[in-house]
């Protein structure tokens, strides 16, 4: 595999593919886009099956100085890989979403999809700043297009919102990437990840860029924009937005904020706890109250985003890596709940959950799946969500008890807007006629669902495939943060050796 | 002084004026849209052939002592040559433009080429300035080709109006800067740039303030830079819309190089005491450019407005005062003429079914339906212009905001940034407009073959493709930086 630019390869397939789409008409366009996205998952494989785990740090590294100020610098680690994974396995799926409920101006809608594609893959490879900036900054305008034209009601305002918030929070961030690339004379991201930055400047470069991670990931309040452009985006833009787009703000977080700022990452860290916790309780709490299926979900997004948060700031390896699962495994099950309000929303056209009652009797196999994915999303042992949640929580427990109490309880309350939200549209009476009325899944519609099922169950089952690509990487990051990591709370201390000697028990020789 | 060194170095605005005049007798024999047609081609081969004229001088980054004509009025360096090759293209899109846009208005005539051919020797002249009596003769030599062209369509009361305001602010303007200039003189005692710099260098007089002040002034009325900017969009709007493209790029350009020459060249020894000017000169030009386009129904205001926020970006790289936020003005009016042209190419090319120009901002709605590609290629120059990667637009801002902050100047930075989001909001409408609102079915008339390429071309460059191009830009704009400070 050695020099072959496969990573590039990732970005032109769908790149060429969006192109061709443009000018091809509706069947094509959609035969186009399933090949293009396929090809890039079967390359995704292949990037899995050849990437070194315990290899070297960065792998399938491309450098090409195309351009004056920063270059064509690409490759990945194991925490970006797994992120790439994520971003090829959801596009088919979108795309098959997108079979028939997209009906007008097709070709054009299938392009955006496939840019939007390139341009994740671009920000979990690019390699240096600049590159990373353009790519990250990119998505706004396919997005801006998706939501704003196959939109709901709403969606005007929605992409303004969607479109100018993250702008706003992006730009502090360029002005801070101008201001690093001054100071350490270099665009390369693994060389600014061990830059020491001078502390009173790290404070700034990580509240600039903060700006942008927040917006995007997005920490509340800054969540704002989410429900509308969720609510109004079609059932493959959630997909897209929840399942890869706010994994971007997690993503930077870990790339650029914990590693190049650790001082500055310390010193907010009680910020980011506040924050979370907040968001925690807050939105599962509106997630309880909301009557449509889509907005409900949104809000929960929120709530999983700042464990998300709250473990990557818990300065441990626990916490990183149960982040970056629970960001794995959001991103599945998240995709795959807005997938399962679009199945019953392109029967019904409604996401109102009052209209829905006693779906299990109709469609017993949607039934199943939905239980699934909801039972991932309270984070059920044998889910991938349990394994990311608990690892997370405990990460943060040994930094402080009370977040990690505070952040339980959205768990529980994760469970209890779930659950109600299953209850209401699944189980009880057959209330509405056409709602009873509506077929089960189709051959097409189970061919999206089922991957991501296995993938869940996977995940929650065997997570040692997933950890093992990041370990070391984890483990870098956490040697990195290991001089900043600020006290826990616990203060735990060593017994006595003395006392050791005296209490030689047949328990203890067990633990051995 | 070395006379043939001089004429060598002068010749582009020798070939411009001569063929200029030489195409103006002819005119007088012209009869017909023919002939009018042929001169306009033959302007643009002039054009050409100045630009080859030029190109070695830019390539070569010609400075210093080879590059000074008639005992220091004049300089050929790589700085004008590069400044004069974005002049010559967008002054060859505009000639291009014209006659299908005159014709339909029965009102092409050979005038215009040649007016616009003077007019480009009279820019030549700014941009190569050495000397305040340089600066003011090529000023009006260009500013009064401009307000000729400003009233062309001679029956369109609008195009009478925006002709007479630019001429009455344009004059006060001009009064403004020669009296900038007379009292530059009378406090320097001299009027070469290089004797300026030298006499202010040990300190500034009160008087020598107030000179730089008010030249400074008259430099930003004509870059339209706020609080100078209010006869920008009622002088676009009236203009003949080829008229007002040529208005947005050439003279910008020109305009801003002389701008660049005067500030770092003749008051390069003071910058303390235009910085704080130019700051706040390009944070107003930022804010009003965006805040007044937001209400505009116009896509011709629009495009004013979007015109003074550009130049609010242009000057962050003049507050720099340093080589690198010269070189990136250069990149970003590189970059801008593209995308200026781009853009008026665009609403050019917006007409009904009878073929009558489309300009108001209601009546594109729906446009990717009817004119996909058009609709595709604004759209591109509406994401430029808001400075949205990955187009080109993005790299003009990258360079500037990268120059003010390697010289410091982080708060202009960051709050030159943020209002960058606020102009992103009228851009994004006039995407929202053609592409989300439903059809009007009123801009649905073809256009012919000129208009097509050149905006393929504009979107080209624009494009991500345009990515490729910046080292050679950036080379380029290195070395007329050089020779600028190099002269100084």
């Amino acid at each position: 595999m050695a020099g072959f630019p496969i990573l590039s390869l990732m970005l032109a397939v769908p790149l060429l593919g969006a192109l061709v789409c443009l000018l091809a008409d509706a069947r094509t366009a959609r035969l186009i886009a399933l090949g293009a996205t396929l090809i890039d998952f079967a390359l995704g494989v292949m990037l899995w099956c050849n990437f070194d785990v315990g290899g070297a740090q960065w792998q399938f590294t491309e450098n090409v100085p195309l351009f004056a100020g920063f270059s064509w610098k690409l490759g990945t680690d194991g925490i970006a890989l797994l992120l790439i994974e994520l971003s090829v396995f959801l596009m088919p799926v979108c795309i098959g979403a997108s079979w028939k409920s997209i009906d007008k101006r097709v070709g054009e809608y299938m392009a955006a999809f496939l840019l939007m594609e390139t341009l994740m893959i671009g920000v979990f490879t690019a390699q240096d700043l600049f590159l990373f900036y353009i790519f990250f900054e990119a998505g706004l305008i396919p997005m801006y297009l998706i939501i704003g034209i196959w939109g709901g009601a709403d969606r005007i305002y929605a992409s303004y919102k969607f479109f100018l918030y993250t702008l706003l929070g992006s730009v502090l961030m360029l002005i801070a990437m101008l201001w690093m690339a001054n100071e350490a004379g270099t665009t390369d991201i693994p060389t600014l990840m061990a830059y020491d930055f001078p502390a009173g400047a790290q404070k700034w470069l990580w509240l600039a860029f903060f700006a942008s991670f927040a917006v995007k990931m997005p920490m509340w309040p800054f969540h704002t924009w989410l429900p509308d452009a969720h609510v109004q985006a079609p059932t493959a833009g959630s997909v897209i937005l929840a399942g890869v787009l706010l994994k971007m703000g997690g993503y930077g977080f870990i790339r650029f904020s914990l590693p190049m700022f650790p001082e500055a990452s310390a010193y907010f860290a009680p910020l980011i706890f506040v924050l979370s916790m907040i968001a925690v309780v807050v939105t599962s709490l509106i997630a309880l109250v909301q009557h449509d299926m889509k907005k409900l979900i949104a809000y929960s997004s929120v709530a999983h985003m700042a464990i998300v948060t709250v473990g990557l700031f818990a300065f441990n390896v626990q916490g990183l890596e149960g982040s970056m699962i629970v960001m794995l495994s959001h991103g599945l099950v998240s995709g795959a709940l807005f997938l399962s309000v679009g199945i019953i929303y392109d029967r019904l056209h409604t996401r109102e959950i009052d209209r829905y009652g006693g779906l299990a009797i109709n469609m017993p196999k949607y039934a199943l799946f939905f239980m699934l994915f909801t039972m991932a999303s309270v984070g059920l042992p044998a889910t991938s969500g349990f394994v990311g949640e608990f690892l997370a929580l405990t990460g943060i427990y040994q930094l402080s008890s009370w977040v990690a109490l505070v952040c339980g309880t959205g768990i529980i309350l994760g469970a209890a807007y779930m659950l109600y939200l299953y209850r209401r549209v699944i189980f009880g009476d057959q209330k509405n006629a056409d709602a009873a009325a509506m077929p089960d899944l189709d051959l097409r519609e189970m061919l999206m669902v089922v991957p991501i099922a296995l993938a869940v169950l996977w995940m929650g089952i065997y997570p040692e495939s997933f950890l093992a690509p990041m370990r070391k990487d984890i483990a870098t990051l956490d040697a990195r943060l290991s001089h900043a990591r600020p006290q826990g709370d616990a203060q735990l201390t060593i017994g006595k050796p003395a006392a050791a000697a005296t209490h030689e028990t047949p328990a203890h020789e067990g633990a051995h | 002084m070395d006379w043939s060194q001089s004429l060598r170095l002068v010749a582009p605005e020798e070939l411009l004026s001569v063929t200029g005049l030489f195409l103006l007798l002819g005119a007088a024999w012209s009869k017909g849209r023919n002939d009018a047609r042929a001169v306009t081609w033959l302007s643009v081969l002039a054009l050409a052939v100045a630009a080859l004229f030029v190109a070695p001088a830019a390539f070569s980054g010609l400075s210093g002592a080879r590059a000074s004509a008639f005992g220091g009025l004049y300089a050929g360096d790589a700085f004008s040559a590069l400044a004069k090759l974005l002049i010559y293209a967008a002054a060859g899109a505009s000639l291009l433009v014209a006659p299908a846009f005159f014709e339909k208005a029965r009102a092409m005539r050979p005038e215009y080429p040649v007016l616009v051919l003077l007019a480009v020797a009279g820019m030549g002249l700014m941009v190569s300035t050495t000397d305040l009596l340089t600066l003011y003769v090529g000023l009006e030599l260009n500013s009064l080709a401009a307000y000729v062209l400003a009233a062309f369509l001679k029956n369109d009361n609008r195009s009478a109006e925006a002709g007479l305001k630019y001429f009455v602010l344009g004059a006060l303007a001009s009064g403004i800067l020669l009296f900038g200039m007379s009292l530059t003189y009378g406090f320097t005692g001299t009027t070469s740039f290089a004797g300026i710099a030298a006499a202010m260098h040990g300190g500034l007089s009160n008087g020598a303030l107030f000179g730089v002040v008010f030249v400074l002034a008259g430099l930003a009325f004509k870059i339209s830079a706020v609080p100078f900017h209010m006869w920008t969009p009622d002088v676009y709007e009236g203009a003949p819309t080829p008229v007002t493209m040529f208005f947005a790029s050439a003279p910008k350009v020109a305009a801003l190089a002389l701008t660049m020459r005067v500030a770092l060249g003749a008051f390069g020894s003071q910058v303390s005491a235009w910085q704080q000017i130019v700051i706040i000169v390009s944070l107003m030009s930022i804010i009003v450019g965006a805040l007044g386009a937001i209400g505009q129904q116009n896509l011709k205001r629009l495009l004013a407005y979007s015109s003074i926020n550009n130049v609010g970006f242009l000057l962050i790289g003049l507050a720099a005062a340093t080589p690198a936020g010269a070189s990136a003005m250069l990149v970003y009016l590189a970059i801008y003429v593209a995308m200026t042209v781009g853009g008026f190419v665009a609403v050019l090319m917006l007409k009904d079914k009878d073929g009558n120009q489309v300009e108001a901002l209601a009546d594109i709605a729906g446009l990717s339906r009817d004119r996909k590609v058009l609709a595709a290629c604004f759209a591109m120059v509406m994401f430029s212009l808001a400075g949205i990667p990955p187009l080109f637009g993005f790299w003009g801002k990258f360079v500037v905001f990268q120059a003010a902050v390697a010289a410091g100047l982080l708060p202009l930075a960051v709050l030159g940034i943020a209002a960058s989001v606020i102009g992103a909001f009228y851009y994004l409408k006039v995407v929202k407009v053609m592409y989300f609102d439903e059809s009007s079915g009123i801009a649905v008339g073809k256009s012919d073959w000129v208009h097509q390429a050149l905006l393929a071309l504009a979107a080209l460059f624009i494009s991500p493709l345009g990515y490729l191009l910046t080292k050679c830009l950036g080379n380029l704009a290195n070395l007329a930086a050089a020779s600028l400070f190099h002269g100084a």
